[in-house]
């Protein structure tokens, strides 16, 4: 899997790595012990790691890829509700399905947390499996709206009655566990991140990359498109899933209005503000948007400057300066935060003697 | 029989709305490759417009100022949101868009609540005609005669003359056109304007109907016109009024027959389907791949 | 250039984060220096707040949606929940004064927004939260309170699920199994056999409050000739209408949010759609009739509360409407100050003066800030609010067995029969 070119990066940022694990691990014990202090801070943590997944696997597909999808809302829904289901303890199962009652099947189906939010991205998987084979022939733009309309489709399957004793229908579910420590999230979202870096510096993921530059010069190389563009929707949409099953954790309750288009848009954002074709970008992303959403509520509430009181800061400014924000980002730094570049030991040294621009071209020739 | 009459009005009235915001998503398409999310919200916006300045103004002079204020909030969006990204990828343009319709619905909540505010009636506008048990508007007829002549003149304006020439220039080849000495900002403002003078036509008929506006009005029917547009083939006038009806007519039906529900479903259903069988859509010109 | 850039903004974000989590250590050492005796223990620290001049002060969290779908009515509550906090502004607890502070934050009726919402308020350490108009982010905070301990007092979230299986959750407000029986009981009443109902799709208050209606009129031998359901954001209700049109019924129940309210009743008329609709205690809000017009007229509405006269007013609901110095200075005038466009006082705003009122007394009663102490005082508390009697059965819902029934005719909301 890791090719030579790899190995001689490996070993500096290995270290660089391995050393933000410790010190995360570190400070997320710290403030797991103090939980009831940091709870504001763990929340925002674990959103953010959740987040992170998310954006990492819209990038994948997106970034990488150059294919612009814009289901992520849907396949999420997918991968929660099919960790909700499996997890919430029987016992409390009439309790949540108090309207309609469960399928009989459904009743006494439980499996322990992680085969659970790993099977809601196989679910996930299967569905970008199956809606792959006609909607990745299409063009970039097509292939963006395509994925939008699916994921609305996903939405109003979900909530109607017809699925009333499946998915609890307009109710959503609730009494899902949630992680217990803010190290557990931690676990599971480094997992899925260290597999995806994985995935995207194998061979595979330089497939990816060929398809995204020039894909008459891939397949002339002999790349089989078709196969390679599903594959990495396929993988992304896994991960997508799992993210969506550990956002099911994070809130504890979901219901079909979690994921409406806003959630593909909040990810996006994301991918954006980090850099489209970033690794590190996006899970610095994920953090800078959910911890900046926070920090931003002071313009919620009404500022008294000297007496006066300043009729700007009311409820709804916050958003307002946040999609600003987002232009300003789109607009003047087209790249991201990090361009399509990394955060690297390796990338520090190097950047002296290389001023090569290496940024990306999504979206073909046009 | 009356309340098929009733189906069928209906189902034209929302079509020939419809088709004038779909007529903008096709504009803009066809000269630069580019979904303008903002449509939608450009349509929204339109309708606060009209309200406001209906409070001030008698209503000729108010929805003159709402077709001005709302053209010149195009040309504004095109020039600050898309503008300054004309060299950059594709996908960067359509995330611009996506942030501006992001802004604008955050901008209007924030500026004029999430409370719904009620459209004004148009004198004439609202009077009800009853056919038989079917009880009409008057505007529900007005709809779809404004939007066939507004097409016919729309096709008129981009086949007979010389601005209409450069429009279909820059959409053929934005380069060469450039090269021929055609002014490239100048036209595609020139677009947005349309589009967006379109937008308002048609939210002054959509509104009148329903009778009030708040941040999200905008949301679905900008999505479901960007479906009639594909619908009929983007880039092309005729198709996105035909997609425009199409959807619209469907959509009353798919209610008709008790499956609400999955009405939205059914219109990305469409959608899929048209792009896995037709991805030009019914009039859209074949795009040849450049190596 | 970009890089440095964005390493310095990763800092900034990583500083913020720290800076939130220090700004909480603090409150805990000055309470800790505040009351010395207070065990150590972080889970035992006891929640008392110290304001910047050394005043104690007690915080109550108020959790609304003050934009997004829901803002305008989450906007009402909070005035009641203000006014409740002017009038009782200080309780004094073993002696000592405190001052009651209101820290609001915005949900915007947005199920994960509420669940970073319902964080800040854990992290702010408030002792006591109000809210939510909107049962759908008050289902999802639900478990964030009660796994802080925090006691949560609910205004006018109707759903089932937002106080079920949580002993931390409380509200002031009937149930909509309730409201939908005795919506079905007015159509018996009025004679109504045939109806129809529209109701959101995906929405749990829509839907759920749609289906104790439907189950009420089976009960009451009431046929449902039609159900429709509507995608949120819909405008075009003119197809489903219609389709009910076509199916002649005599009343039509339509619970939905405000923002679709005016779109169903101009569009139902405009068809020529004649017979009475009604709905749930969301319809009853100034802005339907603004924006309805004349289709408002005719309209049926269960709601919670309705004002008496001044003059005939008791005990607190005359402090209500009347000024904590009966100089009829009351809320009315005091929400005309806030916002000139109110008219009439909206049931959710009575509903949040009375949340306001439970936690106080709840204090008093605990005399303690302690979640579980006041949790337990809750359970057992019993008093008259504005709204009537409440008092909290085992799954913490008030007990109330009264709704008001309103029409509105000639442009405003008349109380019509009380069930």
């Amino acid at each position: 899997m890791l090719k030579n070119s790899f190995k001689e990066k490996i070993n500096i940022n290995l270290l660089l790595y391995l050393g933000i694990i410790v010190v995360s691990v570190l400070i997320l014990t710290f403030l797991d012990m103090n939980k009831r202090e940091y709870i504001y801070a763990i929340s925002i943590i674990e959103r953010s790691l959740v987040f992170a997944v998310a954006a990492l696997a819209m990038n994948m597909v997106t970034g990488f890829t150059g294919l612009f999808s814009l289901g992520q809302a849907g396949f999420m829904a997918l991968g929660a509700y099919t960790t909700a289901i499996l997890t919430i303890p029987v016992e409390l199962r009439p309790n949540v399905y108090y309207m309609e009652g469960i399928l009989p099947a459904l009743e006494n189906l439980s499996f322990p947390i992680p085969i659970a939010v790993i099977l809601g991205g196989v679910v996930a998987a299967f569905f970008a499996f199956l809606i792959g084979i006609p909607i990745l022939r299409l063009k970039s733009d097509y292939l963006a709206i395509a994925t939008l309309g699916f994921s609305e489709i996903m939405r109003a399957v979900i909530a109607s009655h017809m699925m009333d004793k499946i998915t609890n229908g307009a109710y959503g579910l609730n009494n899902i566990p949630e992680f217990s420590s803010s190290i557990e999230c931690f676990i599971y979202t480094s997992i899925c991140i260290i597999a995806m870096i994985l995935i995207i510096n194998s061979s595979t993921g330089r497939d990816f990359k060929a398809i995204r530059e020039d894909e008459i010069a891939a397949r002339s190389v002999g790349i089989n498109i078709f196969k390679t563009k599903e594959l990495s929707f396929v993988v992304s949409s896994f991960f997508t899933g799992i993210s969506g099953g550990l956002l099911a954790m994070y809130m504890s309750s979901i219901n079909s209005s979690t994921f409406q288009i806003t959630l593909t848009y909040d990810v996006l954002l994301i991918v954006v503000l980090g850099g489209i074709g970033s690794i590190t970008g996006s899970i610095v992303g994920a953090f800078f948007v959910t911890a900046g959403k926070e920090l931003l509520r002071f313009f919620d509430e009404p500022l008294t400057v000297a007496g006066v009181n300043v009729p700007l800061f009311k409820p709804g400014f916050r958003m307002v300066i946040f999609s600003i924000l987002l232009m300003v980002v789109v607009l003047f730094f087209r790249k991201g935060l990090l361009g399509g570049k990394e955060l690297s030991l390796n990338g520090f040294k190097k950047y002296s003697r290389k001023k090569e621009d290496k940024g990306i071209q999504v979206g073909g020739a046009s | 029989m009356s309340t098929f009459l009733q189906y069928v009005f209906t189902g034209i009235s929302v079509g020939g709305c419809y088709a004038l915001i779909a007529i903008g998503y096709t504009l803009v398409y066809g000269i630069l490759r580019l979904i303008n999310f903002a449509h939608g919200d450009i349509f929204m916006m339109a309708g606060y417009f009209m309200i406001f300045s209906f409070a001030v103004f008698p209503f000729p002079v108010a929805i003159i100022i709402t077709l001005v204020a709302t053209t010149a909030l195009g040309i504004l969006i095109e020039k600050f949101a898309y503008s300054p990204l004309r060299q950059a990828p594709r996908m960067s343009v359509m995330i611009s868009a996506i942030g501006v319709s992001y802004l604008l619905q955050n901008l209007s909540t924030y500026l004029f609540s999430g409370l719904p505010q009620p459209y004004p009636a148009i004198p004439g506008l609202k009077q009800r005609v009853m056919l038989g048990d079917a009880s009409v508007s008057l505007v529900t007829f007005i709809t779809p005669i404004v939007t066939i002549i507004i097409v016919l003149l729309l096709l008129r304006l981009v086949n007979k003359t010389k601005i209409g020439m450069a429009m279909r220039a820059v959409s053929k080849d934005y380069e060469a056109a450039s090269l021929m000495g055609i002014k490239l900002n100048t036209t595609i403002s020139f677009t947005f304007a349309v589009g967006s003078l379109l937008a308002a036509v048609g939210s002054i008929l959509y509104f009148t109907d329903r009778s009030s506006v708040y941040p999200f009005s905008g949301a679905l029917p900008g999505l479901k016109c960007f479906v009639a547009a594909v619908f009929g083939g983007i880039g092309s006038i005729p198709g996105a009024l035909l997609g425009g009806f199409f959807i619209g007519i469907s959509e009353t039906i798919i209610k008709a027959v008790g499956l609400s529900t999955f009405s939205d479903a059914f219109t990305f259903i469409i959608l899929i389907i048209m792009l896995i069988v037709k991805p030009t859509g019914l009039f859209g010109e074949k795009s040849v791949d450049k190596v | 250039m970009k890089k440095f850039l964005s390493i310095v903004l990763s800092l900034l974000m990583v500083f913020s984060i720290v800076s939130c989590a220090k700004k909480s250590t603090g409150e805990v050492a000055n309470a800790d220096s505040a009351a010395a005796n207070v065990e150590k223990e972080a889970t035992e620290v006891a929640q008392v707040n110290t304001a910047d001049d050394g005043e104690k002060i007690i915080k109550i969290g108020v959790f609304e949606p003050q934009s997004g779908q829901n803002g305008g009515g989450g906007k009402q509550e909070v005035y009641g929940i203000r006014y409740a906090n002017m009038i009782y502004n200080t309780i004094t607890i073993g002696g000592e004064e405190y001052k009651i502070v209101l820290d609001e934050v915005d949900n915007q009726s947005n199920d994960t927004e509420a669940v970073s919402a319902a964080q800040k308020l854990v992290a702010d350490r408030v002792n006591v939260v109000l809210g939510s108009y909107g049962s759908s982010v008050s289902i999802k905070a639900g478990p964030h309170f009660r796994k802080a301990e925090i006691p949560a007092i609910g205004c006018s979230c109707t759903n089932v699920q937002v106080t079920k299986g949580n002993d931390y959750y409380f509200r002031v407000c009937y149930l909509d199994p309730f409201q939908g029986r005795i919506m079905a009981q007015y159509a018996k009443k009025h004679n109504y056999n045939k109806v129809a109902v529209i109701t959101e799709l995906g929405d749990d208050y829509s839907t759920g409050l749609g289906k104790s209606f439907e189950d009420g009129c089976k009960e009451l031998g009431i046929e449902v000739v039609s159900h429709h359901e509507f995608q949120k954001n819909e405008q075009d209700f003119n197809s489903i209408l219609t389709k009910i049109k076509s199916a002649n019924p005599e009343f039509i129940f339509a619970p939905s949010s405000i923002v679709t309210a005016p779109l169903i009743l101009t569009q139902a008329r405009a068809l020529n759609i004649n017979c009475q609709i009604g709905a749930g205690d969301t319809w009853e809000n100034g802005t339907i009739i603004t924006n309805a017009g004349d289709a408002a007229n005719g309209i049926v509405v269960s709601t919670f509360y309705e004002a008496k006269s001044k003059e005939e007013a008791e005990g607190e609901e005359a402090v209500f409407l009347n000024g904590v110095n009966g100089d009829g200075n009351g809320f009315l005038e005091y929400l005309k100050s806030q916002d000139p466009k109110e008219e009439m006082i909206p049931a959710v705003s009575a509903l949040g003066y009375d949340s306001y009122l439970a936690a106080y007394k709840a204090i008093e009663k605990a005399g303690s800030l302690e979640g579980p102490a006041i949790r337990d005082a809750l359970a057992e508390l019993s008093f008259t609010g504005v709204t009537g009697d409440i008092s909290f059965n085992s799954d913490g819902d008030a007990i109330k067995n009264t709704a008001y029934i309103k029409e509105v005719s000639e442009g405003q909301f008349v109380f019509k029969e009380k069930v």
